[in-house]
Order: structure tokens, then C-alpha cells, then sequence
């Protein structure tokens, strides 16, 4: 009696649930491993903006053509995100406003001419029946098999360009004005970074949202920095935090009823970055305590041995 | 009062005391943890609500008002640890703290009044229907009176600190050197920037609060130099920028909050193309006459440097300029008598031509 319902309900419940995992699997490892290289160029509030900016562009796709297609709206979140990028630095360029300015004034008035455009379709299309709120805080249990295979594809370019121009991305992030030295081309090899960074955005917008999109850019890789030296070691483990977070994020939230995904991923990888800030070797915060207060006593020792062979000191 | 006039005066009140702390937010290049503050006060005002099920706004504004000062200080303490730096410090914090004020939100059973929606859009539409009853009288919207008093503490804030403000916004160093605590008056700023956040929150939604913080001041840094200017200009564009928004929501039909954001990027685009002394335009004005008057200069030099007369149809051959180009500048140079032209069509510096060297 029980069995067939049980059984009924676990093969649609894991249908989902295995989309949900492999797409926020995908999502986290790619923003974990971009992420690394954005965090290193002290670049990673861009991405906020060009998430925020992604929202006006959803909304135009839709309201142009009516389509309700992941590529297509995100392709239209792609056209203004890069509209808002190019505007953040016309605005530095050309005004006295600051750059950081600059940053909010296009992420606050991108995202509030979007949140306009998704009011006007939902009070005009019969109660919200778009679904395009999905795109801000982020729902992991709309990813379909065909979102995987775009990901899927979106993922395997970015790995491989990744690890074909590591020197250069390495170079670039550390050492900008020596890659271009060495004739590495850093303005070519920051263009592609941006490209796929570009890419994976608009990959989180269905899962983590446009709002929160850009904590998963940047938690893995700061928790990552914590627990190594290495910049390709950072960004495997940046990568498996970013998955980490994704899947018990987006699991969790899946499970449970009415609950956003993007806040339950960040919540996730929030909680890595406090433990790794917290408890790693050498970087973290617990370890500074203990090696501050093993140099406080060696100091005392030494002081008193130097008292003892009789130098006043005090 | 009729329900479009209250939602337009309750507006410009919020735009104003946006615009009014804003400014020291903008020019002390802290934009964006004005950013993360209007994120992160959304979890005060959950803890508030969930631990004492009121709405009062006293008790909101000091909720967010301590997490708030809470995100300044994680923001300032992890960068001091030299773990990351600021942006990525901003970007740590806030969507931590945001992201846990959405779920406990999200698991408010639906009737309760805040959620999702209004985190976002803010709930400035139904501001007329929360009437202010005291002593058995209607005294009015209630919002008019909250947002008033916030409008009123701020105005009097600035008022009583202006020069501390002006001094430590431009000028940390001096600042701690005349006997004032820059970093006291730091925290204090950002903790009415989060109280008057919250207030607006009410009204425009925790995500649209930045734009009127940020956008006004920024506006107004385009078409002034002066502090006290740029601090009224603000305050005009938050309370102007509220009232056009709320009458472009009207005419598209959609969200007020959203529509003011527009209003100000468009009050934004405005003085970045038009400002008389730094827009797109006067810039290239500018560029342009610099051009045409060193053109002018380098004829009268190249002319006097030749000390004798110079062919008018030799002069565009030497320069490898246009008929016209070389034109204009002999034109420009002739109005100010820096050159002058004989019957034959030569070119002589004036006060020189007469004695012909050959």
C-alpha cells in the first residue's frame, strides 16, 4: 500500500532534485573557480552589477517577444548587464563621480527600471503568471534537463579556457603591468576573464538570483584563500566550496516549502567563509590569537634569560 | 487628502532625508556600504518584528539601526584583519546578512505584512491606509508622521554637526588633529543612514533605498563644487525624482518604488549630458573651442615666427590643413588682430607688416 506512493513520490521528487543538484553543482564550481580570479583583482563587485543589471533585459526579452525560454531572457539580461558595465565606466571616465559611485548609481537604477518593467508584466499578465520574480531571488527547482545541457556547455569552454591561459590569468592577477611585459596581452586576457564571468552570471541568475548573484563570486574564493598559498590549489577548493554551497543551498531550499534559493546558497557559503576565517592554519583568526600569544611568552622568556645575565633592561 | 497627494508628500519626504544624508555618504566615497547597509537592515527589521510581533517604527528604526551599525563594523573589522579587501569585504557581509532576513522572511506565514514583495517594492501604494490615531483622533497617514520626524532628526542632525561633517568628509587627518573624533562621527553618520533607511524601506523596499541614497548626491556632485549647494540640490532631486516617479508608475502601470529609481536615473543622465559646468556637453564644448583657439594660436606663431608676410593659398600647403580648417583659424586670429591681411592677400603680424624684409 505505502510502497507504490513512496515509490511514486520519490521518482518525481528525484527527477528534480537531480536537476537541482547538477545545475547548482555546475553553478557553484564555475562561480568558485571565476570567482578566485575576480576576488584577486579586487574586481568582485562588478559582478553585482552586471547581475543587477541583468534584470531590465530579462523583462525587455519578454515583454519583445513573449518568450518564456532560459536562453533567450538571459540573453536579453546579457544585453543590459553589458549595457550598464559599459555605462558604470562612462560615468568614471567622463564625470568627477567616483568609480564606487559610479557601481551603485547603475546597479540601483538598472535594477529599479527592471523591477518597473516586472511590475508593469505582472499587473498586465493575469497574476504574475511570467515567473520572471524567479530571476531575483533565484529558484533552483525551475532548472530543466535543457538549462543543464546550456550549463553543461557554458561550463566545459569556461574550465578549458581556464586552464589553457592559466599562466596568463595568473600573471594578470597578480601582476598586471609584468604580464604585459612578458607580452602576455593582459587587456585581451582581463576581456576573455570578463567574458566568462559575464557567462557565469547570467548562468546564477536562475538559481542564486540577480540579488545575491555575486556573493557566490566571492564567498568560496575568500574561504579558499584562507586554507592556501597556492593560487591553482585556491582555485580547486574555491571550486569545491562553490559546489558545496550549491547543492546544500539549493537542496535545502527545494526541500522546503516557499524558501528562495539564492539565500539559502549564500547562507551556505557564508557559513565556509566564517569557519575558514575563524579556524584555517596560519590565516585564520584563531590561529593569529595563538601565535600572538605564543610570541608574548616567548618574549617574556627571553626577557627574563636576559635579565638572568645581568643586563638591566627595565 | 487625497490618496495620490499623501503617497507624493510621503515620497518627497523619503527622497529628501535620502538625499540629505546621502550626500555625505557620496562625497566620503562610502556608496556602497550605503548599499550594504540598505541590504542588511531588512534583517533588523525582521528580528524586530519576529521577536516582538510589532511594527512600530521606533522600535524598526533601532533594530536597523544597530545591524546597520553591525555591517560597518564587520565591513571595517575584516578588511582590518587584511583577510580581503573592501569590495570584497561589502560583498561578504551584506548578502549574508540580506540573504538570512529573506528566509526568516520567506517563513512568515502569507498574512503577515512584510514579505518578499514588499522587501522589494516597498509599500508606498498603500501608505494612505495606515491612518495615525492618537487620543481617539484621526491625525492623518501614518507614514507622513514617521517619515516627517526622520526628515526632521536628519535635518537637525546635519544642522547641529555641518561642520564636523564638512570637515571630516574632506579631511580625516585635520579632523582628529583639531580634537574631533573622526571615526565617532563615522558611526554616527551610518547610523542615521540606516535609521533613515528603514523609513524608506517602508516605503520604496530595502533594494531600491541606495538609489535614493546614492543617485541625488551624485546628480548634484555634477552641478556644483560647493557643500551646501550640493546638499540642497540632493535633497530637491530625491523629493522631485519621487514625485515624477510616482506619476510615471501611474502612467505605465507599475511599481512606484521601481519608477522612482527610473526618475532618478533619468534626473542622473540629465546632468551628466546637460550640467553647464562638467557634462558630456560642455566637456566637449570645451574640447572643441581649446582645439579651435590652439589652431588660431599656432597660425599667428607659425606667421610671426616667418617675419615676413606670408601668402594667404601658401598657408594651408604648409600646415597640410583644409582650405576651411586653415580658414577659420585665420578668421578667429583676424577678430582678435593678431594677424592681419593686405590688399595682396599676405599675412603680416600687425605692427610688423609695413617693413617687408626683401
Amino acid at each position: 500500500m505505502i510502497a507504490p506512493a513512496l515509490l511514486g513520490f520519490d521518482i518525481s521528487w528525484d527527477a528534480t532534485l537531480r536537476n537541482v543538484i547538477l545545475g547548482s553543482l555546475i553553478l557553484g564550481l564555475m562561480s568558485g573557480v571565476l570567482g578566485s580570479f575576480s576576488v584577486l583583482r579586487r574586481q568582485s563587485l562588478i559582478g553585482d552589477t552586471l547581475a543587477h543589471a541583468a534584470l531590465p533585459g530579462i523583462c525587455l526579452a519578454f515583454m519583445l517577444s513573449g518568450t518564456r525560454t532560459n536562453e533567450w531572457l538571459l540573453t536579453g539580461g546579457l544585453a543590459t548587464g553589458l549595457v550598464g558595465i559599459f555605462v558604470m565606466m562612462a560615468i568614471s571616465r567622463w564625470s568627477q563621480v567616483k568609480p564606487e559611485t559610479a557601481l551603485g548609481i547603475v546597479l540601483s537604477v538598472f535594477f529599479g527600471f527592471g523591477i518597473l518593467l516586472l511590475t508593469r508584466i505582472q499587473h498586465s499578465n493575469d497574476a504574475g503568471q511570467s515567473g520572471l520574480d524567479r530571476f531575483i531571488f533565484g529558484q533552483a527547482a525551475t532548472i530543466l534537463p535543457r538549462d543543464l545541457v546550456v550549463m553543461g556547455i557554458i561550463a566545459a569552454i569556461s574550465l578549458s579556457v581556464v586552464v589553457l591561459l592559466f599562466k596568463e590569468l595568473k600573471v594578470l592577477s597578480f601582476d598586471p603591468d609584468f604580464a604585459a611585459a612578458q607580452g602576455l596581452r593582459p587587456g585581451v586576457t582581463s576581456s576573455i576573464l570578463a567574458a566568462l564571468i559575464v557567462g557565469v552570471v547570467m548562468m546564477g541568475l536562475q538559481t542564486v538570483g540577480v540579488v545575491l548573484m555575486v556573493s557566490l563570486l566571492i564567498a568560496p574564493a575568500v574561504a579558499a584563500r584562507q586554507w592556501t598559498r597556492s593560487l591553482s590549489s585556491m582555485i580547486v577548493l574555491s571550486g569545491a566550496f562553490g559546489m558545496l554551497s550549491g547543492v546544500l543551498g539549493a537542496v535545502s531550499s527545494s526541500l522546503g516549502d516557499r524558501l528562495p534559493t539564492g539565500p539559502m546558497i549564500v547562507s551556505v557559503a557564508s557559513v565556509i567563509v566564517i569557519i575558514s576565517i575563524l579556524a584555517a592554519p596560519d590565516r585564520g583568526i584563531l590561529s593569529r590569537i595563538q601565535r600572538r600569544r605564543d610570541r608574548a611568552r616567548r618574549m617574556r622568556d627571553d626577557l627574563i634569560q636576559i635579565d638572568h645575565q645581568g643586563r638591566v633592561i627595565w | 487628502m487625497s490618496a495620490a497627494l499623501t503617497i507624493m508628500i510621503v515620497g518627497a519626504l523619503v527622497g529628501a532625508s535620502c538625499g540629505l544624508v546621502g550626500s555625505f555618504l557620496v562625497l566620503r566615497r562610502l556608496a556602497l556600504l550605503g548599499d550594504a547597509i540598505s541590504h542588511s537592515v531588512l534583517l533588523g527589521i525582521v528580528l524586530v518584528f519576529w521577536a516582538t510581533g510589532s511594527r512600530s517604527p521606533i522600535l524598526m528604526a533601532i533594530g536597523a539601526g544597530a545591524v546597520g551599525i553591525l555591517t560597518v563594523a564587520l565591513v571595517s573589522w575584516i578588511q582590518h584583519t587584511g583577510i580581503v579587501k573592501e569590495d570584497a569585504a561589502i560583498g561578504l557581509v551584506f548578502p549574508f546578512l540580506f540573504a538570512i532576513g529573506v528566509v526568516i522572511v520567506s517563513r512568515f506565514p502569507s498574512q503577515v505584512h512584510i514579505d518578499v514583495d514588499a522587501v522589494l517594492y516597498g509599500e508606498i501604494a498603500y501608505v494612505p491606509l495606515y491612518r495615525f490615531e492618537a487620543f481617539g483622533w484621526d491625525l492623518g497617514t501614518q507614514a507622513f508622521w514617521t517619515v516627517g520626524t526622520m526628515l526632521a532628526i536628519d535635518i537637525l542632525f546635519v544642522a547641529l554637526l555641518f561642520k564636523e561633517l564638512k570637515v571630516s568628509s574632506f579631511d580625516a587627518g585635520f579632523t582628529a588633529a583639531i580634537g574631533m573624533s573622526p571615526i565617532l562621527i563615522h558611526y554616527l553618520l551610518m547610523a542615521f543612514v540606516s535609521a533613515t533607511t528603514v523609513v524608506a524601506f517602508d516605503a520604496v523596499g530595502a533594494i531600491l533605498v541606495v538609489a535614493l541614497l546614492i543617485v541625488p548626491a551624485a546628480t548634484a556632485q555634477l552641478l556644483t563644487q560647493r557643500l551646501s549647494h550640493l546638499i540642497a540640490i540632493s535633497v530637491f532631486i530625491g523629493a522631485a525624482s519621487s514625485i515624477v516617479g510616482y506619476w510615471i508608475a501611474r502612467l505605465i502601470d507599475g511599481s512606484i518604488a521601481g519608477a522612482i529609481a527610473t526618475a532618478l536615473g533619468l534626473a542622473f543622465i540629465t546632468a551628466f549630458m546637460f550640467s553647464p559646468s562638467q557634462g558630456l556637453i560642455a566637456q566637449f564644448a570645451r574640447r572643441s573651442r581649446q582645439r579651435r583657439d590652439f589652431i588660431r594660436d599656432l597660425v599667428v606663431a607659425h606667421i610671426a615666427a616667418k617675419q615676413t608676410p606670408v601668402a594667404l593659398n601658401t598657408l594651408s600647403e604648409d600646415f597640410h590643413w583644409s582650405a576651411d580648417m586653415t580658414n577659420r583659424a585665420i578668421n578667429d586670429a583676424r577678430k582678435l588682430d593678431r594677424v592681419e591681411l593686405d590688399g595682396r592677400g599676405y599675412l603680416s603680424i600687425p605692427g610688423t607688416s609695413s617693413q617687408p624684409n626683401s
